[in-house]
């Protein structure tokens, strides 16, 4: 009770110490530079100078914290990616030279684009052929809502469920693992899938192409209800049969949206970290990037020179899409 | 209850494109004061310099005799109706038209009293309570113009009020317009449309403005009889006034003019000596051409290339020999003449028009 | 649209796969409920699936000890019953791991040295021996049960109370809460001003946070790790507290927010915020009177997926917010019991469910506002 009732007083402070300071801060403004009364000259003094410095009370916590942890860590990353473990002695390329040089970082580097390349080609694909078909039925926002439903679970929490999935008994015993049972079933023999080097890889990435799957399908479904019906309906004229019109009428036509869902995908992907840690933590080769990343920075005490390395090439494999990113912002901006 | 000055007035984006060069106007108090002119040629950004939503490049603006450059939009003793009406959708017509006397913080008592009123006057009265949404156009309108009224402004703007209401509610909505007018005779109002009906019949006087310049300032019929230049003479008037290039023959009291080897024109517009043998453009407007039965009585022949019947009136789309354009003909009621035929026209001489070489007026 | 208008064969088949696909999706989230509520001995020998069936379970038992021996007449005699669950029925039994189905229930079966043993269905046994019963220890007691589907919330309560989910909930929500609240504030106000402030550089803002909104988060890691330590050892408060995770969040959350929410109040018509302007109305009374509640179904949207990544984020808890006991938050918790309780389904399921039930109901009832956000994120 006790904790709970702390819990409460901390929650209030910091939501209200965040209200305090907009509120306040902008009242103080029209207190010293009052804008809304007085002789005109004044007054458009005055307005001048609120309004050079009112965006930068609205921006400015925002711009603070973005600066913080995003921002400096981002610079002081590559800063540490040249020193030692503790972050103190500099010690020029060595941490890169370790790992272009060691078996796991190949391991991982090698997983992680077995991921880059399934995962998000998968979810895409499942999402778009799901949401097609649940245009055209009566009960499709319900099997929507129920294919969708994966995306509000932890990563852990999946993990758990799929953990269960495959689970394993060895001897005669009786499976309790949904897949053996099935494999049982049909005459074969039960296998502990997680630890099968190499395929096991793909039983991971089921577990996100099963959480994910969902989002593509709910921004691809809107897409393709956003094409004209009138374009289809040339289509139909014009003798295409089902398959043509989806692959030549409308496939082309929500092309960008496919873009961006297999882009945000992309960059899940790179951060994925969860599912490996509670599934495998990285044995039989599974081991992805993220997690090494974490393994270095904690284990035996952390070394950070080289938990940072592996940060940085994560880094550098998300720079390609951001530049897409900001390209696509800006022409976006310009277009309003 | 102002007057709106605007000494050269200019708007330049940061890309350096101008989008109005040197505007000089005088609003006298209590006028109803129309810009019209084609998409893009700035009578927007016009207006919205007046109300303070844009800066002003360079120039002054003066309203009351005081330059207000720099004063914030709330504090110029305007108020604006918007295009899209832009009423806050979350509040409620009352609320709506409260807004700005809350911002002021005018006393609860006195908002009140003046929201009332200006529901009053426009028949808001039951509709108080209700959201936006829950309103027709016309609604919605006259709230935008309520809003207006209780702030007591000196100046209203109004930009494209009427351009999202169907055409019924057009014409129902520009007498009430009209009707405001005057009943607010003191009030200086400044209109923007694309709109050239609701330019002739709204207006005092009407701002005609083509890429960034005024090409004419006048009432109505000054506009639509003593056009300045061929752009207001075809901006002004539907369909628009034919003009036909020419070749000044002769000077004086009297000019001729050859539209083409065989046809040749007097007008009764006075030029000088100097103008002899210049090109010019000659303008005649599609109603002002009459058909006559023999070739002697007009003064232009063609073939009839189209018919257009349109109940009222008919338009005959003639090919004159030697002219490139074809000569638009506006006829009351119907007509027998079909596709093919012959006609012969003529025009009376004081209704026709003459610009030089530069497409300015020679009737000055 | 083209399908629907004529019942084909083919309309049948797409009916058909999106079952099977819903199906696919559904079964393993179903059968981690199914298992949650199953008894733990049935949950251990038998699928889920099976749950509704009969199971039938090889268990070994002991009888109670010589102490509670009577003597009836010449024999010396032991009884009990080996069922605690009543409703099970025995089948067969039998006193040697050799052979444990040896004797169908109800028979009496020989032992060594004129000593027998038998067994009912409903479990009672009556252990016989002409000489008294000597050790410790009661004499092992093979049998096969048929034991009838049994549900129940022990697991539940076992793993909120002996295995501290019940303060792993409650940390979880000191967590989400306030890092759900504090960034949609300031990413509100950020996002109306990057949309309709003029200022200089704010071009160069904008383009700076889609920039930041793909930086993995892993990057800022080691580098706040060590802020941490050092604000933490200034202010002689530890590196990890409750504030210092509500700001993570906030920073790792902003990217996203201020650029939903950008989208959003850069989209409302500019008319309304010039005539709020030509009202009298500053920048501040606009966002309060005017943006904020424009904006709702954008923020609400917002929240929701601040709420889901918050409560669902385990890195982010782990490293800013420790692995101690009293902090831990529940996927931390359920990453915990999965390291060492790894085999006891009953508990990893029952935790499983306690960790996704709040993010499934905020889904399911808010599911709209979810799919509008993430439209206006992402389409264009």
């Amino acid at each position: 009770m006790a904790q709970l009732a702390s819990a409460l007083v901390t929650m209030l402070l910091g939501v209200l110490g965040c209200a305090v300071y907009f509120y306040g801060s902008n009242i103080l403004l029209d207190k010293v530079f009052p804008t809304k009364s007085g002789p005109a000259q004044k007054v458009a003094r005055n307005l001048r100078i609120s309004n050079t410095i009112r965006p930068w009370l609205f921006l400015g916590p925002a711009v603070l914290l973005l600066t913080f942890y995003l921002f400096y860590p981002v610079i002081d990353s590559i800063r540490l990616s040249f020193f030692d473990r503790s972050g103190d002695e500099f010690v020029g390329i060595s941490n890169y030279v370790w790992l272009f040089g060691s078996d796991e970082f190949f391991e991982s580097f090698r997983n992680n684009m077995l991921w880059l390349i399934v995962v998000p080609t998968a979810a895409t694909f499942f999402g778009l052929v799901i949401a097609t078909m649940t245009d055209r039925i009566w009960w499709g926002n319900i099997a929507k809502s129920l294919i969708f439903m994966p995306m509000a679970i932890s990563f852990i929490g999946a993990s758990v469920i799929w953990k269960f999935i495959y689970d394993f008994r060895s001897g005669g015993d009786a499976q309790i693992g949904l897949l053996n049972a099935v494999v049982v079933f049909f005459g074969g023999e039960p296998q502990n899938w997680i630890t099968i080097p190499f395929w096991n890889n793909f039983f991971l990435m089921i577990i996100l192409i099963w959480i994910q799957t969902g989002f593509a399908m709910v921004i691809l479904s809107a897409a393709l209800r956003g094409i004209p019906d009138e374009t289809i309906e040339a289509a139909v004229l014009d003798g295409a049969n089902g398959v043509q019109i989806f692959f030549k009428i409308m496939v082309p036509q929500i092309w960008g949206t496919i873009a961006v869902v297999w882009t945000t995908i992309t960059i899940l992907v790179l951060k994925v970290f969860d599912i490996v840690l509670a599934m495998t933590n990285g044995q039989w080769d599974t081991q992805v990037l993220a997690n090494q990343m974490f393994d270095w920075m904690f284990r035996g005490g952390g070394d950070f020179g080289r938990g940072a390395v592996v940060a940085i090439v994560i880094m550098v494999l998300v720079i390609p899409i951001m530049i897409w990113n900001i390209k696509r912002a800006n022409a976006e901006m310009e277009g309003r | 209850m102002a007057d709106v000055k605007l000494t050269h007035v200019k708007k330049i984006y940061s890309n350096k494109v101008e989008v109005l060069k040197d505007i000089n106007l005088d609003i006298k108090k209590g006028e109803f004061i129309v810009f019209v002119g084609p998409s893009g040629c700035g009578k927007s950004t016009l207006l919205r310099m007046i109300s303070g939503l844009e800066e002003i490049s360079a120039g002054t603006l003066e309203i009351d005799g005081q330059v207000v450059n720099d004063i914030p939009p709330a504090l110029r003793g305007i108020a604006m109706v918007f295009q899209s009406y832009a009423l806050y959708p979350h509040m409620s017509v009352y609320d709506n038209m409260a807004f700005s006397l809350q911002i002021a913080k005018v006393g609860k008592e006195s908002i009140d009293q003046q929201v009332r009123k200006a529901a009053d006057m426009l028949q808001l009265t039951p509709y108080l309570d209700r959201l936006p949404k829950a309103l027709s156009g016309g609604q919605r309108q006259r709230v935008a113009i309520g809003r207006a009224i209780v702030r007591r402004p000196k100046v209203f703007l109004f930009d494209e009020p009427l351009s999202n209401l169907d055409a019924a509610l057009r014409v129902a909505t520009r007498m009430e317009i009209a009707n405001l007018k005057d009943s607010m005779p003191d009030s200086t109002m400044i209109y923007v449309t694309h709109d050239q009906v609701e330019a002739m019949t709204l207006a005092d006087r009407i701002v005609l403005l083509s890429a960034g310049n005024i090409e004419q300032v006048g009432s109505p019929l000054d506009l639509y009889e003593h056009p300045a230049n061929v752009f207001v003479a075809k901006f002004i008037g539907s369909p628009a006034m034919n003009v036909v290039p020419c070749r000044i023959e002769k000077t004086g009291e009297q000019t001729q003019v050859s539209l083409s080897s065989t046809v040749m024109v007097e007008t009764p517009i006075i030029t000088g000596s100097s103008e002899q043998a210049k090109a010019a453009f000659f303008g005649i407007r599609p109603e002002d051409l009459l058909v006559v039965a023999t070739e002697a009585e007009g003064f232009l022949s063609g073939q009839v290339t189209f018919v257009e019947s349109l109940g009222e009136a008919t338009l005959l789309y003639v090919t004159v020999p030697g002219c490139e354009e074809m000569v638009i003909a506006k006829q009351a009621g119907t007509l027998k003449t079909q596709r093919g035929d012959t006609v012969h026209l003529s025009a009376l001489p004081e209704k026709m028009h003459l610009f030089d070489d530069k497409e300015v007026s020679y009737r000055r | 649209m083209i399908a629907s208008s004529k019942r084909s064969p083919l309309t049948y088949l797409v009916h058909a796969t999106v079952l099977f696909l819903v199906v696919i999706w559904t079964i393993p989230t179903a059968g981690l409920f199914v298992s949650s509520i199953r008894d733990k001995d049935q949950l251990s020998v038998s699928g889920w699936w099976t749950a509704l069936s009969t199971s039938e379970q090889r268990i070994v038992d002991r009888a109670n000890g010589p102490k509670t021996q009577t003597q009836e007449g010449d024999q010396f005699v032991i009884r009990g019953n080996l069922l605690t669950n009543s409703s099970a029925v025995i089948t067969q039994f039998g006193f040697s791991s050799l052979d444990p189905e040896a004797f169908a229930a109800g028979t009496l079966a020989e032992m060594r040295n004129g000593q027998t043993l038998q067994v009912m269905a409903n479990g009672d046994y009556a252990l016989a021996s002409p000489a008294q019963w000597k050790g410790s220890r009661g004499q092992r007691i093979f049998y096969t049960a048929e034991v009838p589907p049994r549900f129940t919330l022990d697991n539940y309560r076992e793993v909120l109370s002996a295995e501290g989910l019940g303060q792993s909930f409650l940390n979880s929500l000191t967590v989400t809460i306030p890092a759900t609240i504090i960034p949609i504030l300031v990413a509100a106000f950020a996002a109306y001003a990057l949309a309709w402030m003029r200022f200089p550089g704010r071009a160069l803002l904008v383009a700076a946070v889609v920039g930041l909104l793909v930086v993995p988060l892993q990057m800022s890691l080691i580098p706040l790790l060590k802020s941490y330590n050092l604000i933490g050892e200034f202010f002689g408060v530890g590196s990890k507290t409750y504030v210092g995770i509500w700001l993570a969040h906030t920073g790792f959350g902003l990217p996203l927010a201020i650029y939903l929410l950008r989208n959003y109040i850069a989209g409302l018509p500019s008319e309304i915020i010039e005539s709020a302007r030509v009202d009298g109305a500053s920048d501040f009374d606009i966002f309060r009177k005017i943006i904020l509640p424009l904006s709702f179904p954008a923020l609400a949207s917002f929240a929701i997926f601040q709420f889901l990544w918050v409560w669902n984020d385990l890195l982010i808890a782990m490293v800013f917010l420790g692995n101690n006991e009293e902090h831990l938050v529940l996927t931390g918790q359920l990453r915990e019991l999965l390291g060492s309780r790894g085999g006891n389904w009953e508990i990893l399921t029952a935790s499983a469910f306690i960790t996704i039930i709040v993010p499934l109901c905020v889904f399911f009832s808010l599911q709209r506002y979810l799919v509008r956000g993430l439209l206006a994120g992402s389409v264009k």
